[in-house]
């Protein structure tokens, strides 16, 4: 069976709902394999939620949600659907990684203990072959050094960066980014982005909210508009950023821009 | 423009370049050797009435190692330990279960935890030693029985009373620890695959031990005084040994000194114990009483967690 033509995610009109408030609103959107989308939108239009839905973080209310080739949260049954149990929506999670705007580092786990730790603990792969590759990771996001600090011992970037290499460490097959870099100081952006553009280059699917428009022009394939719950525009980025046709996505760029 | 003033024209640069090399003097802190001063004559005061006072000291020492003070002491530690361990084990079980988004076992520890904080701890002990006038016999009907005198000896008794008791306390103290965990840890270790119960063991619960510890600490150090009151169901713990002798030998302070003694002995290694295991739970936490240091003036080599050197 060739899986590669498949998309890495599919979403059908997905609604969610907080208590009466509408954060999702019928969201449909295909990633491909190897793609890099970038979801832009001002505050509260949902970018955060949807990323939420894909791993499940928070359970939808309406539509439906492939990731991989499998639906997320539910067996189907002849016309029903079923919902997982805590353990096969734990499993079901293995194939995205999530990266988060506040690192969510293990705080009582040093850097390397946290990137060992999924590997580990999760998968139960044996330790000396974990911390092999752990070590590979962490050189990778530049943080070969930093091994035995814990968390409030590195600066925001550090963090971000071994939180990346927590996430990939469980050799996920897509990367979920809800604006990584927007709690950084601006001098420390440049080395998140950084190891995000070589992971792209690595043919990674991603799936980045983020407020960087230069990085979705440089990096993504497409870029995604959303407001108020719902996706409002869809392309390159050439298209989005510099001719955008809907009215609401100009004023959008227009007032990041400024 | 250079990115600090001129020496030579600002007053205060001048004055701060001057004072940047010069040495620290501590602050002399007073009110602290007056204190001290007032402690020492109110201890040597206390000293002088205990020695001048009407107490054998000489039966303080013979009875301080006798047999049944010695067994009395086993008996407490033993006793503490268990019930303990009983109280610390239900009472994670149970705050687990009152956080659990089943209705039937958030149910059920409520239920728990309103019965055995809300009835005195005294009953609940007579309770479980009378418990043979409820059930004569327990056990699975036609497969195994035995008579409830038989099993409720003053020791279970005694456990199951501050064991179950203690676990209804420290649920409160592990759900309290537990919500002091930041819900960004539940959602990355989710998002690294863990279940509910993975989550909670290898990230929730270690992060929550800060929490936890000292009041768990604190009720340790209870519960080592709350044997005693087991000498209501006869469970010969240190204080109700202490009493058999001293009914026969009319020697009450001496061995309630005795009985003292040990009590603060074990309460300190408790009490070193629980500094240890906080020393242990505040990993990654980093040290927040640091120093100017003094020497040279420039920070000592970092030291392990304890440091942080990134500025
Ligand atoms: N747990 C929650 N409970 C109630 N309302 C929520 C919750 N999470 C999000 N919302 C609401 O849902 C809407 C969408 O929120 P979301 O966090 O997805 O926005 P966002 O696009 O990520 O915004 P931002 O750029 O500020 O991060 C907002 O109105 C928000 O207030
Ligand atoms: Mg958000």
């Amino acid at each position: 069976m060739d899986h590669s033509v498949e998309p890495m995610v599919v979403a059908r009109g997905v609604d969610k709902y907080f208590g009466t408030l509408k954060a999702l609103d019928r969201v449909s959107l295909d990633v491909a394999q190897g793609e890099v989308v970038c979801i832009i939108g001002p505050s509260g239009s949902g970018k955060s939620t949807f990323l939420r839905c894909i791993n499940q973080l928070e359970v939808i209310e309406a539509g439906a949600i492939h990731v991989a080739g499998e639906l997320v949260g539910y067996r189907r049954v002849g016309d029903a659907l079923h919902e997982l149990s805590d353990v096969e929506i734990a499993r079901q999670r293995l194939s995205s990684g999530m990266v988060f705007q506040r690192f969510n580092l293990f705080t009582h786990m040093t850097a390397l203990q946290n990137v060992m730790e999924g590997p580990v603990t999760v998968q139960r792969r044996p330790r000396a072959e974990v911390r092999d590759e752990a070590l590979a990771l962490l050189e990778r996001v530049g943080l070969a050094a930093k091994r035995d600090a814990y968390p409030l011992e590195m600066s925001g970037g550090q963090q971000q960066r071994v939180a990346i290499a927590r996430a990939l460490a469980m050799k996920p097959r897509l990367m979920l980014f809800d604006e990584p870099t927007s709690a950084l100081d601006p001098e420390l952006v440049g080395e998140v982005l950084t190891v995000m553009r070589d992971l792209a280059a690595s043919g990674m699917t991603m799936i980045v909210v983020t407020h960087e428009l230069g990085f979705a022009r440089e990096v993504a394939n497409r870029v995604v508009f959303m407001d108020h719950g719902g996706v409002v525009e869809v392309g390159p980025p050439k298209e989005i950023l510099s001719s955008p046709q809907h009215p609401r996505t100009r004023d959008f760029i227009a007032a990041v821009l400024n | 423009m250079s990115a600090i003033l001129d020496p030579t024209v600002s007053a205060i640069a001048r004055e701060a370049t001057s004072e940047s090399g010069l040495r620290i003097v501590r602050r002399r802190n007073i009110g602290r050797w007056v204190a001290a001063a007032l402690l020492l004559a109110a201890l040597a005061w206390l000293v002088r009435a205990f020695a001048l006072g009407d107490i054998e000291w000489r039966v303080v020492g013979e009875f301080f190692t006798a047999r049944a003070i010695m067994t009395g002491l086993v008996n407490t530690i033993i006793m503490t330990a268990c019930a303990m361990a009983l109280g610390i084990t239900l009472g994670v079980v149970f705050a687990v279960m009152y956080m659990s988004p089943n209705p039937v076992l958030r149910l059920t520890a409520l239920f728990y935890i309103w019965f055995f904080r809300g009835t005195p701890l005294i009953l609940q002990l007579l309770i479980w030693f009378n418990l043979a006038l409820v059930f004569p016999t327990m056990g699975i009907p036609g497969l195994f029985e035995v008579r409830t005198v038989d099993v409720i000896t003053p020791f279970m008794a005694t456990l199951l009373g501050l064991g179950m008791n203690q676990g209804a306390y420290t649920a409160e103290v592990v759900r309290s620890g537990i919500l002091s965990v930041d819900v960004g840890q539940t959602e990355a270790a989710k998002s690294i695959g863990m279940t509910r119960l993975t989550t909670l063991r290898r990230i929730v619960l270690p992060q929550a031990m800060r929490v936890i510890i000292p009041p768990v600490g604190n009720e340790f150090i209870s519960m080592v005084k709350l044997t005693s009151i087991a000498s209501v169901i006869q469970y010969s713990e240190i204080l109700r040994n202490a009493q058999t002798i001293y009914y026969a030998n009319a020697r009450v302070i001496e061995l309630l000194i005795v009985a003292a003694a040990w009590y603060l002995a074990v309460v300190t290694l408790l009490q070193i114990g629980q500094y240890f295991l906080e020393k242990h739970f505040s990993k990654g936490r980093g040290d927040r009483t640091q120093k100017r240091q003094p020497a040279g003036r420039t920070p000592a080599p970092a030291e392990g967690a304890a440091s942080r050197t990134e500025a």
